[in-house]
């Protein structure tokens, strides 16, 4: 008997879309959620319920008005705060500088953390050197925090002879032993409980080494996220996991990635002290990351962290956002700019004015101009000259087997 | 000595000398192993050093990825073979690529012991023999024993190998050879490779090892089709150089060449599927180098490109006569 052809029922189950669309206003409600809110429990003792509160609410310290406030004050040092500024502002301008490379074919690709800087520079700050930090492709500014040479970054982007990982990989996909900083993987959310096991290492050899991770919103929808939280809860390593969740996963907005609570409460069900915050404001972010920190050396396990921020940028410069969002919808977002904001506080604080922002505008910008004169000078993308094509037998294997090694002779290099 | 010994021997004997070495897995602490291959060895060497994972095979291999990174040695046990799947992506895109997608400044030596192979009526997911999917993985060594004394040696040298290890253990061959008879099922006792030696015994990776001397026929096998095969060639009646693999990746081309080139004629045995079967490999690398010395065509005697079955996996597996019929026709040309 030849089957029907089924009829579809106009509203069979939720397909769930963004909140505009091109064309669209954007108009987010002002938050609820004020500095002061929310207690500061106690790193060591703190038992997951006690956080259900500022899973569902949001850890804020900068108010609108730039002055910081509450528990969660970090009480940073002027030094610091001007060290996090400056080193947001160099995250900003390297990005563009390396988009404007990126329209004339020096380099195939790239990835701006544009919206997003304070996340990797103020929690990689709040951490101490020795402790590993395993990113997501938007955590590069982590390497700017522990001194990376720009020229060593950019000799990766553009894939020159110089690029320390052999131009086998995409820009942005950074690897920086002498820095912690863990090769980037595109298959994403892998580093979430690989994480988990560089930590439960560290904790194995009874080194004072914290763990740090980070994967988006749209990626906790992965196994690996929920792995890295079981795994988290079971074993309870010093390990800080966060999700940063910036609203859009390339055009898939959040409310694909979940139909639940907010993303942070997710980390309370596995018994771990799970914490929203504010994604644009310095201070919560350097505040919160102190405060995990603090718990995984003291042996008391992980924390989870929902970083609350809006991608501002595109997804890459292979993705263009006017597809699927209102252009501007950026300049609606309640949290800001997270510059802009801890440069207002920074005013407010009487430690920072105009004239000098202007100034460490152009002193960056000249330095990432004569960082990227320097990588184009030793070859990129376009032009070469590129690594020996020898590096593609190489390294497969701590040594090179005879298959490999026959194949390298066929083609001669 | 039985297979479980042996590998149980080898983990004794790493966790005892190296610090770094790690054991862990879905019930291989307390209860030491669904198969008993780490039975004692958390009681002996605590619970921090050899315990109990959550049921996620994707969990298991992106913990050991990053204990690997940060320099432990972590050996872990996938139940069965057919459950590998859920960490693929780990093991494919994450841990044989870490060294090199970081130019070499990240490296993480796991080494992933796994029960495959069918004969214990175990129908579809507990007796597949997925190697091919893993020798097709630029950055991996796959490793397959096939006995006692062998089980020892080269699961030591997976250890130590720096590079990740897929370690494939023939689970109907555990407690003793199979010879393709499913009602025969003798123990190690009395068998040449039961001898193990005491203390640290190593088999260096890449090399097959020459289980019968002959000169008609060269066998190439690996795993339990390295004892189904001996049974094949005595059916046979003809002179067969046996050679069992036991490292696919990287493997010992030059043994089985040298052997090719001799006796003119070659049958390939394994259990998986024909079609894109590391048999393939064999039968294409051996063309290439012994085409003029080559008597007859290459033959191979594999499972079917079908789901494992249940109750006829005795029609399933490459079976004695099925391996007899193959090397007499070799001998027809």
């Amino acid at each position: 008997m030849p089957e029907e052809t089924p009829v579809a029922t106009s509203e069979p189950y939720c397909i769930p879309t963004a909140p505009y669309r091109p064309g669209d206003e954007a108009s987010f409600e002002s938050w609820p959620w004020r500095p002061g809110d929310l207690n500061r429990p106690d790193p060591v003792d703190c038992d997951a319920a006690e956080t259900v509160h500022h899973a569902r609410g949001m850890v804020r310290v900068l108010g609108d008005d730039g002055v910081a406030a509450g528990a969660w004050d970090p009480k940073l040092s002027p030094e610091n705060v001007i060290t996090g500024l400056e080193l947001m502002l160099r995250l900003r301008i390297f990005d563009d500088r390396m988009m404007k490379l990126q329209r004339t074919g020096k380099l195939s690709f790239y990835i701006r953390s544009f919206g997003e800087e304070a996340i990797a520079i103020a929690q990689t700050m709040a951490l101490q050197p020795q402790d590993w930090v395993f990113p997501s492709y938007r955590q590069p500014g982590a390497q700017l925090v522990r001194g990376r040479d720009m020229v060593s970054m950019i000799n990766h982007c553009i894939g020159n002879e110089m690029d320390n990982v052999k131009g086998r990989q995409m820009p942005v996909h950074y690897t920086w032993r002498e820095g912690r900083f863990i090769s980037i993987s595109s298959p994403v959310g892998t580093q979430f409980n690989q994480a988990v096991g560089v930590a439960m290492a560290s904790a194995y050899k009874g080194d004072d080494e914290v763990t740090i991770t980070w994967l988006g919103e749209g990626t906790s929808a992965q196994g690996d996220y929920h792995y890295g939280l079981n795994f988290a809860s079971v074993y309870k390593p010093p390990v800080i996991l966060n999700v940063v969740n910036n609203q859009y996963a390339i055009s898939t907005h959040r409310n694909l990635a979940t139909g639940g609570s907010t993303f942070a409460e997710r980390g309370i069900s596995y018994g771990i002290p799970s914490f929203r915050v504010d994604g644009n404001d310095f201070l919560a972010l350097f505040a919160i990351t102190r405060w995990a920190r603090e718990r995984a050396a003291a042996g008391a396990g992980a924390t989870h962290i929902e970083i609350y921020t809006y991608r501002s940028g595109a997804h890459s410069s292979s993705d263009d956002p006017s597809r699927y969002r209102p252009v501007e919808e950026h300049l609606a977002w309640p949290g800001g700019d997270p510059v802009e904001r801890l440069a207002a506080h920074a005013i407010a604080s009487g430690i920072w004015d105009e004239r000098k922002h202007a100034e460490a505008v152009q002193r960056i910008d000249e330095e990432v101009v004569a960082a990227y004169k320097e990588a184009t000078s030793y070859g990129d993308l376009a032009n070469g000259p590129w690594p020996s094509a020898s590096t593609m037998f190489t390294e497969v294997y701590s040594e090179v087997p005879w298959h490999i090694q026959e194949q390298r002779e066929e083609l001669g290099v | 000595m039985n297979i479980i010994e042996a590998l149980k021997q080898s983990l004794d004997d790493l966790l005892s000398r190296d610090e770094r070495v790690i054991v862990f897995g879905e019930d291989v602490g307390y209860f030491g192993g669904v198969f008993r291959v780490t039975d004692g060895l958390q009681e002996e060497h605590g619970a921090h050093r050899v315990f109990d994972t959550p049921l996620a095979e994707g969990g298991i291999v992106s913990m050991a990825i990053g204990m690997g990174l940060n320099g432990l040695r972590p050996v872990v046990e996938i139940q069965f073979a057919d459950y590998i799947f859920p960490a693929y992506d780990q093991i494919v895109n994450e841990m044989a690529k870490f060294r090199h997608r970081s130019g070499g400044e990240f490296w993480t030596p796991v080494t992933i012991r796994s029960p495959a192979g069918g004969g214990i009526r175990g129908g579809h997911h507990h007796s597949q023999s997925p190697e091919s999917q893993f020798t097709h993985t630029p950055g991996l060594k796959v490793v397959y024993c096939s006995t006692p004394n062998n089980a020892k040696g080269l699961l030591t040298s997976s250890i130590e190998c720096d590079d990740p290890v897929i370690f494939f253990e023939p689970k109907r061959c555990y407690r003793g050879p199979f010879y393709g008879d499913p009602h025969d099922v003798p123990t190690w006792a009395g068998h040449p490779d039961a001898e193990v030696p005491e203390g640290t015994y190593r088999i260096p990776l890449g090399q097959a090892r020459t289980v019968l001397e002959g000169d008609e026929c060269t066998v190439i096998a690996w795993g339990a089709m390295v004892h189904v095969s001996q049974t094949g060639i005595e059916q046979s009646g003809v002179s067969c150089h046996l050679i069992d693999l036991q490292t696919l990746m990287p493997w010992d081309r030059d043994a089985l060449v040298t052997s090719v080139r001799r006796t003119g004629r070659c049958v390939i045995v394994h259990e998986a599927p024909k079609t894109s079967g590391y048999g393939a490999e064999m039968s294409a690398s051996i063309q290439e180098r012994c085409f003029w010395h080559l008597e007859a065509p290459v033959l191979r005697v594999t499972g079917w490109d079908t789901p494992f079955p249940h109750s006829t996996e005795w029609d399933y597996l490459p079976s004695p006569a099925r391996i007899a019929s193959a090397i007499r026709k070799t001998q027809e040309a």
